[in-house]
């Protein structure tokens, strides 16, 4: 699964910690979402889409869709 | 926005004061179980009412020291469960296969010494210990 996170967060100047800190994870999570490396669940992709505004298809998008 | 900050940060405090607890009930039950095998033969020499009374703080301090542990896994974050899942598995995994086979050996004869439960429990802390930091590498 692919995602915009890294690029969301430097839009807004946040550090991972930052944006660890405002979803309630640890700042290796956002590491390992941000580099593909883990599936968030569907309440934090939620959560994420909230925090940015966005939905979460605007977020994430699924590799085998594309 | 400053909600979900307080939340992120009402997460990391209660993560912390989970990681806290679990070590203060772990030394907790290491203390209880050094009382409980050491002090009948160094301290009241094998008396009942003591002995009694340390494996009961023992047993209540170990299942202290299990509802922390829930606790603490409750606490982690998503990704930090399934790096805790894997490396139980696996340890779960070894820690039977290798016990069975391990208390085999001295029936069919291939040690001539008892098998020792700290041996395994050794083995089953180690595992964990190496499927947690492998877990930790794979997603860094």
């Amino acid at each position: 699964m692919n995602n915009r996170l890294k690029v969301l967060r430097a839009e807004r100047d946040w550090t991972q910690a930052q944006l660890a800190a405002e979803l309630a994870v640890s700042r290796q999570t956002v590491n390992a979402i941000e580099k593909g490396k883990f599936d968030p669940s569907l309440p934090l992709a939620f959560k994420a889409a909230r925090l940015f505004g966005l939905s979460i298809e605007d977020i994430f998008q699924d590799d085998a869709g594309r | 926005m400053n909600d979900s900050k307080a939340d992120g940060n009402d997460w990391a405090a209660s993560s912390n004061r989970n990681t806290t607890r679990l070590k203060v009930w772990t030394a907790a039950w290491v203390l209880t179980t050094a009382i409980a095998a050491f002090g009948p033969k160094l301290v009241w020499d094998f008396a009942t009412l003591p002995t009694i009374g340390a494996q009961l703080l023992n047993l209540g301090t170990g299942v202290g020291m299990i509802i922390a542990t829930s606790r603490y896994v409750q606490g982690l974050d998503e990704l930090q469960q399934k790096i805790f899942l894997q490396a139980g598995a696996i340890t779960l995994g070894v820690g039977l296969v290798c016990g069975l086979s391990y208390d085999l050996l001295e029936d069919v004869r291939l040690i001539s010494f008892e098998p020792e439960i700290s041996h395994l429990v050794v083995l089953m802390c180690v595992t964990f210990l190496v499927g947690t930091i492998a877990g930790h590498r794979r997603y860094r």
